[in-house]
């Protein structure tokens, strides 16, 4: 195993479903609708991005550039030695428009812009572009260890001393065509339903969802860390492997912890019963700790997971679990070790450990 | 090096041969894979060269021993068809004690099943059959290839452009240095599809005679098909395995170019950083390497770039250098580890391959390709260059193995 050396999260910029572009409020306002898919509030890109390059600009990369500048801003960090991202589909929107011309005009008449666009690095691209950072530069498209690949990466980078500060993030953006898709193969509820309500309702299907966060971790801690990122874990569960309680067992391991020390688990719960019983399996499994989950406030989607691990890290540094994210309460103990637990469509497990820095 | 990270197996699927032997063949015989569209049906036909995989989606099945009733990309297919080659040649199988991880690439993922499921779901959402687009994402052919090997320890996708697989390589290497895997099986596959001709098309970098890279006239690139993968390790794992070493991967580098989405600087910031890199991990000087093979696409911007690079790290004294892609076409997301095989070829084979369709000298550059085959020469270290959109630029470095004395 790679020496323990310590990795600190020192900067967050989430563009999502909620208002998280602003560190100093913490879900303060729900945004609380009624609907199966949720859309990102997103900021006045004007505010990151000039407007001549803003105006050819996929969204998914206003919303990877926005939120990378938020959290680098955040962390202070004018240049990272690294910039590392997960997608699952990555600039969806260029893609579809550029195969629904291609079909349309029947091969004719096609312009670049969104063929240029659809290539998957197109975010840390541009932000490497806009930093003017000639850096490692990597991007993880693995489906929903997409993101999870990103800070492994960026864990190697750090402890083999490639690099003493990484951005990593995680972003994917909801169109109508993908919406329509994975509606059709049935992973989402039928009805609409209230943002409170969906991991409490039991029903089949999730709800869809979308977003950008980023991470700058850094070697050295500052004033400003928010945890320490400790491992990272992706893995499948199979009737002849080993069961889900013995996988964290073995991980937490790692790090010369128990599951007695996990205070809470951010899950990645998403109101479908067909996902539920990992979850639950590991709930059980630790009883003494607190359950806190957020894809209600996200939506579900292949990076989902970024966005839990910022609700995770603002949690640590407040020692605060807002009540929209609660699910069970635990002793009131302060909260030292969280893990993050998130499983995608039943495939793609992953376990992220942070503790107080 | 303490503890080097080797190579114990490679399996190649081109349009110059279905394995490994039969690319050496082609490549000493000088026959390219670059010829009229065959498999599918585009307005380009006819107009525009490609080298593509001859073998049908059912044929390359069989070739892989997979049942029928599954519906699997192209991407996964030829990934499959060449993943299970390396695997075989590493004497590799399921559950053997040690950590194995697969590290896949590509660039547009299941595009090929896609392409047929949007016309009809444009006419009406509800239409187009969902199999189709079910593996649209780029990690579906790797899982597809892990289920095939049996890997399971770890398995994750890379997609930066052209550069893909020369990054799968890189991320394997420095997993097993960080000592979380002990083996790791680590390449790229790309299936050619009408969105990625049409793609390069709209920016009109296809050259219509088939690319002729650093040459004066040349006139842009030659989309191809294929996939590869190389089974890496460290030394001290294989020799108490008793295995064949095919070569040492004894270093890398990826930077950054930061200067356009899609065209690479006039100096060749990114590349030269890149090829830095390399070197700098590998201890070596820039005297001692006997061979680039070069990114080479055959567009205007990249020979030059890439050339002017070249010649800011070996000054006068440029080693031989040819494009391969003269062969195998572009090969996206599979190029970085097609090329990291014709590299390990180059050093087993002592052959350095030609840069096909090369008559004139660029006239911004002093140096030129290797122009027809040279055999029998010592090759010792191999620089192996793969660039992509967004300035992606990843350089590998490969040496012949020499045995602890």
């Amino acid at each position: 195993m790679i020496s323990e050396k310590a990795i600190y999260i020192n900067g967050l910029g989430n563009v999502s479903p909620q208002k998280t572009t602003d560190n100093s409020h913490f879900l303060d306002e729900v945004n609380r609708v009624q609907s199966n898919r949720l859309g990102c509030f997103e900021p006045n890109y004007r505010d990151f991005i000039s407007p001549d390059i803003l105006r050819r600009m996929g969204r998914l990369i206003k919303m990877g550039v926005a939120s990378s500048k938020l959290c680098l801003a955040d962390a202070g960090c004018g240049m990272p030695d690294a910039i590392i991202t997960g997608t699952g589909l990555g600039c969806l929107e260029d893609t579809e428009k550029f195969i629904s011309t291609l079909i349309r005009n029947k091969e004719e008449l096609l312009t670049p812009t969104s063929f240029i666009q659809s290539t998957h690095n197109t975010v840390s691209a541009q932000i490497a572009l806009l930093l003017k950072c000639h850096n490692y530069n990597f991007t993880y498209v693995h489906r929903g260890w997409s993101f999870e690949s990103a800070l492994i990466d960026a864990l190697i980078q750090l402890r083999n001393d490639r690099a003493s500060t990484v951005l990593a993030g995680g972003m994917d953006e909801l169109t109508n065509n993908s919406f329509a898709i994975t509606h059709r193969l049935g992973h989402w509820r039928r009805k609409p339903v209230e943002t409170s309500e969906l991991i409490t309702s039991a029903g089949s299907g999730s709800i869809a969802g979308e977003g950008s966060s980023f991470f700058l971790l850094s070697s050295s801690p500052s004033d400003g860390s928010y945890a320490r990122l400790r491992d990272v874990l992706t893995f499948n569960l199979s009737p002849a492997g080993k069961s889900l309680p013995l996988i964290l067992t073995d991980f937490l391991e790692r790090s010369g912890l128990s599951p007695e020390n996990i205070d809470l688990v951010v899950c990645g719960m998403n109101g479908d019963n067909s996902s539920a019983r990992p979850y639950k399996e590991l709930a059980d499994s630790l009883g003494g700790a607190g359950i806190a989950a957020w894809k209600h406030l996200s939506g579900e989607y292949m990076t989902s997971s970024a966005f839990g691990l910022w609700m995770a890290a603002m949690i640590m540094k407040r020692q605060h679990v807002p009540e929209i994210a609660a699910v069970r309460h635990q002793s009131g103990r302060p909260i030292k070790t969280i893990l993050l637990y998130n499983h995608y469509l039943g495939l793609n497990h992953s376990f992220i450990l942070i503790q107080k820095p | 090096m303490a503890n080097p990270v080797v190579i114990t197996g490679y399996g190649i699927v081109s349009s110059i041969g279905m394995n490994a032997d039969d690319v050496l063949n082609s490549l000493i015989g000088g026959r390219s894979g670059i010829g009229a569209i065959t498999r599918f049906e585009t307005i380009h036909k006819g107009k525009l060269p490609l080298a593509e995989v001859k073998h049908s989606n059912e044929e390359l099945m069989e070739v892989c021993s997979l049942r029928s009733n599954r519906k699997y990309t192209r991407t996964a297919l030829l990934g499959i068809a060449a993943a299970r080659q390396a695997a075989e040649m590493a004497g590799f199988r399921p559950g053997q004690a040690l950590r194995t991880g697969l590290i896949s690439a590509n660039t547009v993922g299941g595009m090929d099943l896609s392409e047929n499921f949007y016309p009809q779901f444009l006419e009406n959402p509800a239409k187009g059959r969902l199999r189709d687009v079910a593996g649209h994402d780029c990690g579906e052919s790797t899982e597809a290839i892990a289920e095939y090997l049996g890997v399971s320890d770890y398995v994750t996708t890379i997609s930066t452009a052209c550069s893909s697989s020369a990054n799968s390589m890189m991320l394997g290497a420095e997993m097993i240095k960080a000592g979380m895997l002990d083996r790791v099986i680590a390449g790229g596959t790309d299936a050619v599809t009408r969105f990625t001709l049409n793609g390069f098309n709209t920016l009109m970098i296809l050259d219509k005679e088939g690319c002729r890279p650093f040459d004066e006239n040349r006139a842009g690139l030659t989309i191809g098909e294929g996939a590869a993968f190389l089974v890496l390790e460290t030394e001290e794992q294989a020799l108490k395995q008793g295995k064949t070493i095919y070569g040492v991967l004894s270093g890398y580098g990826n930077a950054n170019d930061a200067y356009h989405q899609t065209a690479s600087s006039p100096d060749g910031t990114g590349a030269t950083l890149a090829m830095g890199k390399a070197l700098a991990m590998s201890a070596l000087l820039p005297s001692d390497i006997s061979y680039i093979n070069v990114h080479g696409t055959g567009t205007a911007n990249n020979d030059l770039s890439e050339g002017v690079a070249v010649q800011k790290i070996f000054g006068e004294k440029v080693p031989s250098f040819s494009s391969t892609k003269s062969f195998t076409g572009h090969t996206l997301g599979a190029a970085g580890a097609i090329e990291a095989v014709i590299s390990l070829l180059s050093i087993n084979h002592h052959c350095i391959f030609p840069n096909l369709r090369w008559s004139t000298p660029m006239k911004e550059l002093y140096i030129r390709p290797v122009t027809s085959l040279i055999r029998d020469v010592a090759v010792e270290h191999v620089i192996s260059n793969s660039f992509g959109f967004g300035g992606n630029n990843s350089s590998l470095l490969f040496s012949k193995y020499n045995p602890i004395p």
